[in-house]
């Protein structure tokens, strides 16, 4: 059975989920019991399990990072939430030294370290320089770490569970831009393996590998250029690392064409390691040179004057496959369909964060 | 000599047996060093033996512990195996590690040992979070978090001490103050006058502090802290002053190079805390010079079977390179 949820609400089902299976599981972070409940992915769960497992912590992200990993070690399951990504930033020696290492520089002979991560990330309206940084390449250039960047509501619900059960720390990547999507989601402990991509449309002409938001944007490109007569197979990659390598190489061999989008910026990126892993192993059977659509090398600017061209769009993905594939479109019926500004997810994003 | 403390009900004999394991060990390793069989960075507790030995007694197995990168006396005194930490430094398969971690990564989860790592502070909050998951499954363990002066330096020092005043967790800082960071000493490091166990009290812990050259005082300081915080009185900070005798990092010493004296090594090295409680069991009668010999013997006999050990165990296969990154998947 399935039901449509948000993503907000598969998040919180989930983490319910996972609470009522372990009872030495807790879940902390800022603002987790606060009125507004994490953009409401964590609603109930405070009344529901208790101050004891659900509970605010002080302003120490190295620290709290740090006691996460202690407490995993000795048996309790942790899940620890930011609101924004970038504050996390300060507690990168705790999880690139202590959580991601653990395991491997004792030679494996340590208790797991069960730890869950969820950063909030995003875009536009405002966020600016320092509260919208997409760093998954940072964490996915890490051994010992796994990272996933769900962009369903079933797929939000199905990895963080995995995620949660998982003997490994995993950076659980959420765009602000997802939350309010509604989408089915099954009933119960549905999971969804780490590792696996989904295909979300298949084609023959280009492959469009992309994670997160960005495939919001991409499945409306890909509806696009299919009315445009240009066969689109998208990839979501669900999983950042592990990787589904198998997925997407089969899907660049089988098309010989390759666009890479990120929700971040190119240098280093997820999207030129797709380019790179692709053109390493599907040589021969390239049509046409892969590229990246990603976000400018740049920090993102606040402006709603200066983000009007700064993130791609799904016109800026039709046109961009089209050429790759040898075609011109004209993409302006993709701007005009749409009826909010640029800078916000939908109607219903007022602010003020 | 330093009188036994008033009162002491330190277990002498114990305490000196198991600083003198740490001596031989250490001074072994130093001896042995320039072999260039052990091929990884040591840093070395010679001196500083009173705090280990004395916090290893009052500690129980049960107990946790975390350490940093100076831990060969931590680990060893809260019961980890010298064979298989000296078989981690030399590399070796059998190591407690199994040759992936060395000297600064040892870890034996059977005796409480959940881990020492490199980064001057880095495991503080990790033994904090030990405290927070033993008040959570509300036993009457405690977690002893071994740290030097350096890293109260730390941003996550305060960060972890702020979170156990805050939920009284049955946590154990045990601060050696060695003087020394590396070369650099207290003076440019934190401002003059400053005592680190009363800038902690206003963190809101309960602190204590003592020589830390004196094995009873360490063992009565800490059996003190240890049953306050078992009885449920929240986090305890000791602050032990001690002096590494050696270099920071490595066999030899080092105090000709210019960032400390000989004369000031030479005032530290009097208050030898192996010598100080040695005479002092030998002058009250306690142990004969003939008991002395035999506990000499009977370590020497012991660290010499351990490198035996470390020596003659297998290297790992090369390939274990890429084992050991992720947890085998198993039941939730």
């Amino acid at each position: 059975m399935s039901r449509s949820l948000t993503y907000a609400q598969a998040i919180t089902e989930a983490t319910a989920i996972a609470m009522e299976q372990d009872p030495r599981m807790i879940a902390f972070g800022l603002g987790v019991d606060d009125p507004k409940r994490i953009f409401g992915t964590t609603s109930g769960l405070a009344e529901r399990f208790g101050p004891e497992r659900v509970f605010d912590m002080p302003t120490s992200e190295a620290a709290m990072t740090g006691i996460a990993i202690g407490a995993a070690l000795d048996g309790t399951r942790c899940l620890m939430t930011h609101q924004r990504l970038d504050f996390f930033l300060l507690a990168m020696d705790q999880l690139v030294n202590n959580a991601a290492k653990w395991q491997y520089m004792f030679g494996g002979q340590s208790s797991p370290v069960r730890l869950v991560i969820r950063l909030i990330l995003g875009r536009g309206w405002g966020q600016g320089p320092t509260h919208s940084q997409n760093l998954q390449s940072w964490f996915a250039h890490i051994p010992g770490l796994k990272v996933v960047m769900p962009f369903s509501p079933a797929d939000a619900k199905g990895l963080l569970l995995s995620s949660l059960f998982d003997d490994n720390p995993v950076l659980f990547l959420e765009h602000r831009w997802l939350h309010n999507v509604a989408g089915e989601v099954p009933e119960g402990d549905h999971r969804v393996p780490l590792g696996q991509a989904a295909v979300l449309t298949e084609g023959t002409d280009i492959t469009i590998v992309s994670m997160s938001y960005m495939t919001v944007e991409a499945v409306h490109a890909a509806r696009f250029l299919r009315a445009a007569g240009i066969g689109v197979e998208l990839v979501d990659l669900r999983s950042i690392r592990p990787l589904d390598w198998t997925t997407v190489l089969r899907s660049v061999g089988k098309t010989g064409r390759l666009l890479a989008l990120d929700t971040s910026n190119a240098m280093c990126s997820v999207a030129s390691e797709v380019v790179a892993t692709a053109a390493s192993n599907c040589f021969t059977r390239l049509k046409a040179a892969p590229q990246r659509l990603t976000l400018p090398d740049f920090p993102a600017p606040t402006s709603p004057a200066l983000t009007e061209r700064f993130y791609p769009r799904a016109e800026d993905i039709a046109a961009t496959a089209a050429a790759i594939v040898g075609r011109e479109v004209d993409t302006t019926a993709i701007a005009a369909s749409r009826t909010s500004p640029h800078d916000v997810p939908g109607d219903w994003f007022k602010g003020p964060f | 000599m330093t009188p036994t403390p008033p009162g002491s009900r330190a277990p002498r004999r114990e305490l000196l047996h198991s600083m003198k394991r740490l001596r031989a060990l250490e001074e072994t390793i130093a001896a042995r060093y320039d072999q260039q069989k052990m091929r990884c960075p040591v840093h070395l507790s010679t001196g500083q033996e009173a705090v280990s030995a004395g916090v290893g007694l009052v500690l129980r197995p049960t107990d946790l512990a975390v350490s940093g990168h100076r831990a060969h006396a931590h680990y060893i005194a809260k019961g980890g195996s010298m064979g298989r930490m000296l078989a981690e430094i030399h590399g070796k398969r059998t190591g407690c590690s199994r040759g992936k971690g060395g000297s600064m990564h040892l870890i034996d989860e059977s005796v409480g040992f959940k881990g020492s790592t490199a980064i001057v502070g880095g495991t503080i909050p990790v033994g904090t979070g030990l405290g927070l998951s033993i008040a959570l499954r509300k036993t009457d363990q405690i977690a002893c978090v071994f740290l030097g002066d350096a890293a109260v330096e730390e941003g996550v020092f305060y960060e972890a001490v702020n979170f156990a005043a805050l939920r009284r967790l049955p946590v154990l800082y045990v601060c050696e103050n060695n003087l020394y960071s590396v070369y650099s000493p207290l003076m440019v490091r934190q401002p003059a006058g400053r005592r680190i166990h009363e800038m902690v009290a206003g963190l809101g812990v309960r602190t204590a502090h003592g020589d830390g050259n004196d094995a009873e005082a360490v063992h009565d300081i800490c059996a003190a802290a240890v049953a306050a915080i078992r009885a449920g009185e929240g986090p305890v900070f000791l602050e032990f002053a001690t002096y590494r005798w050696r270099e920071h990092c490595g066999p030899n010493f080092d105090n000709h190079i210019g960032y400390r004296t000989e004369e000031e090594f030479l005032a530290w090295r009097e208050k030898d805390p192996v010598g100080m409680l040695e005479g002092r069991l030998l002058a009250t009668g306690s142990l004969s010079q003939a008991d002395i010999r035999a506990m000499d013997a009977e370590i020497a006999a012991e660290v010499a079977e351990a490198f035996a050990f470390a020596e003659a165990s297998p290297f790992p296969d090369p390939d274990e390179a890429y084992q050991d990154l992720y947890r085998a998947e198993r039941e939730a």
